[in-house]
């Protein structure tokens, strides 16, 4: 019997190899796959098409007579797959991830082809037309940039695949280069193609070790497919910051990653100083789709307004089914979260969601109507980010969150800018402040020396909270990049919908026992 | 001296013709020594023609890269929001105590494996779904 079980990272870390390893002894053909997405079943067992999982290495014998109580079916009618609308993640599960043979089976390399065929000026024009916009976060459309990068005259031009997802609430990268590297792979030279680059770096952090094997591995067996482009994995030093582009081109330069100023724009002033083509992982995988026939078309026909496409958005945190799933532009918070997420998984109410990972907003379940799109989301002051969402439930203390928020940003601040260095150590000890009911004066501005220092009862929590809601408008508007800049949604969105967890209830403003441990 | 000078001396030049070899060059260091010390950094300065403050710089800037060995096993445990929303953070008094001394444990800030945390990573081994009972057995194991 073949028996297909998931070489993914989430798979292994609950225990896949040891169950592969089972079946395999008992004389069965073990094949490694890609993961479903279904991540609440991992490790998932098929067989002939149907799933068992969670699979435990009790549930072995069981599993090959039929009669586990695991059993979920065949796995590609399962509501959780069937409601998706798969382009980037559509070998998810299907495919072995480095298996060249898989991969030509299942329309691999069609894209590459057909764009040596169409030229560069068409594989631009295809990729305008598809409306594919960047997936890392902002949102910017693809095929602008790529045009810029192929006008743009230099001896030497460069394509980076930025794969640090530090996100919080984020992994579809992560199984994209362990699920299906040479999808990626294809994507960059498909980019190498339009803009006239020869090289690719791969910059993937450090943190996924699993991805940079096999990126790896897939790299040296496409070798000769993707050539004349060559194409290499570079590892990142576990800086989140470099998730940044500027910072990015730094950190592969081999300096410290420190955020540039722009302009100038990479893609005319990039890597080494040569234009520079920097997509994230979801946007290059989603180039082989669209450059293959009729392919742009059919993305442009997806999606709303101007969030054309799919976006694989990643179910996080306290939800009943986390995991993989991808749908056009358009689907509302409640249908992913009630609907197919199931709600929490320990039962309670959700609280609170995040949105885009530590930089996104924090919202209310009051708001859960609103529909997956960039504007939309611009509109109610949030981001879909790289479309990570982590659910809370009624447990969750939204203070100490937005205090989080903070010392995240304190932490990995690459201290260019002063608004994002300072005052996200400021706004840590802000907001301790408000939720120890304020600030005293010390002796020392008591003393009579102090002349400018007042000599009254301190600031209440009011003032308080007018000093870090300025705080972040400075912190929003004047820091460099994202990473100062959007740092003021988790903290602004958990003040405006959660005062109590940050006050105490209203009669008792009474000082809290504060986490001063250093993360 | 001379054996690490030697081995440091091959790292570099395996990544001599890569452009912007430092990272590599540095993680190469700390997987073989555990660190990258002042000696380190002043044979890779004088290997790339920088100045050693400007490697220091690099080295300083990464929290991959120590600039003292530590031999202890080390748990990475992930911190970050979804593993928060997951119960991390009642589970680390008591991984702090039994840790002790003999093994160090690491905030991470993501390992990508957002549904099923708490998770925890030692050495490439990672791990999930993590309740009180699973990260002792993690931080006993930890070699």
């Amino acid at each position: 019997m073949i028996i297909r079980i998931s070489d993914d990272a989430l798979a292994r870390a609950l225990g896949a190899d040891a169950i592969a390893a089972a079946f395999a002894k008992k004389g069965h053909e073990v094949q490694r796959t890609s993961s479903w997405g279904m991540h609440w079943l991992e490790p998932l067992v098929e067989v002939d098409g149907k799933g068992f999982g969670p699979a435990t290495l009790a549930d072995v014998d069981a599993i090959l007579d039929g009669s586990s109580a695991k059993a979920i079916g065949v796995i590609a009618d399962h509501p959780f797959i069937a409601g998706q609308e798969r382009l980037t993640f559509r070998r998810a599960g299907r495919t072995r991830p480095t298996s060249l043979e898989d991969y030509e089976a299942t329309g691999g390399w069609a894209g590459l082809r057909r764009a040596r065929q169409i030229g560069s000026e068409a594989i631009v024009e295809e990729v305008l037309q598809s409306g594919l916009r960047g997936r890392g976060g902002a949102g910017f459309p693809a095929g602008i940039k790529w045009r810029t990068v192929m006008q743009a005259v230099a001896p030497q031009k460069y394509i980076v695949c930025n794969a640090d997802e530090g996100d919080s609430g984020t992994f579809a990268d992560r199984m994209l280069m362990e699920g299906d590297p040479y999808a990626l792979i294809e994507g960059l030279a498909i980019a190498g193609e339009a803009v006239g680059a020869n090289q690719g770096y791969i910059y993937c952090r450090s943190e996924y070790p699993d991805a940079i094997a096999k990126l790896n591995e897939a790299l040296r067996l496409c070798r000769d497919i993707i050539a004349p482009f060559r194409c290499e994995v570079r590892m990142g030093a576990g800086a989140y910051v470099c998730g940044e582009e500027t910072s990015l081109l730094n950190s592969l330069e081999g300096r410290r990653g420190e955020v540039r100023a722009k302009p100038p724009l990479p893609a005319l002033e990039g890597l080494f100083g040569r234009p520079t083509v920097v997509n994230n992982v979801l946007t290059l995988a989603a180039v082989p789709h669209i450059l293959s026939e009729g392919g742009a078309a059919a993305y442009d026909g997806l999606g709303m307004g101007r969030s054309k496409g799919t976006m694989p958005i990643q179910l996080a945190g306290n939800i009943k089914h986390g995991g993989l799933y991808e749908a056009a532009f358009g689907i509302t918070l409640d249908d992913l979260i009630n609907t197919i997420g199931g709600g929490t998984e320990s039962g309670r109410p959700v609280k609170a969601v995040q949105v885009g990972g530590p930089l996104g907003a924090y919202l209310h379940p009051d708001q859960f109507d609103i529909r997956f799109d960039y504007e939309e989301y611009t509109k109610a002051d949030a981001l879909i980010g790289h479309g990570g969402i982590t659910v809370f439930d009624d447990t969750a203390d939204m203070g100490a969150m937005a205090r989080f928020a903070m010392e995240f940003c304190a932490a990995e601040s690459c201290g260019k800018c002063t608004p994002c260095r300072i005052g996200s150590t400021r706004g840590v000890e802000l907001i301790d402040r408000i939720r120890a009911g304020g600030r005293q004066r010390d002796r020392l501005e008591l003393t009579p020396q102090m002349h400018n220092a007042r000599k009254d009862g301190g600031r209440g929590q009011d003032q308080e909270i007018a000093l870090l809601t300025d705080l972040c408008e400075t912190m929003k508007f004047g820091s460099l990049c994202a990473l100062g800049g959007f740092t003021p949604y988790p903290v602004m969105s958990a003040l405006q919908h959660w005062p109590e967890d940050f006050t105490g209830p209203p009669e008792q403003p009474a000082a809290r026992v504060l986490d001063t441990s250093n993360a | 001296m001379g054996s690490k000078e030697q081995k440091i001396g091959e790292i570099i030049a395996d990544h001599k013709t890569q452009e912007g070899a430092m990272l590599p060059i540095l993680h190469d260091i700390q997987a073989e020594f555990g660190c990258v010390d002042a000696d380190s950094e002043l044979i890779v300065a004088e290997a790339l023609n920088l100045s050693r403050a400007e490697v220091h710089g690099v080295v300083s800037f990464y929290h991959d890269f120590h600039p003292t060995a530590d031999n202890r096993p080390v748990v990475q445990i992930c911190r970050a929001e979804s593993c928060k929303a997951r119960g991390v953070e009642s589970l680390m008094a008591q991984a702090q105590a039994l840790a002790g001394d003999r093994v160090k444990l690491s905030t991470v800030y993501c390992l990508g494996l957002c549904s099923a945390g708490p998770n925890a990573r030692v050495g490439d081994t990672l791990h999930a779904r993590l309740d009180a009972a699973g990260l002792a057995q993690v931080i006993e194991n930890a070699r």
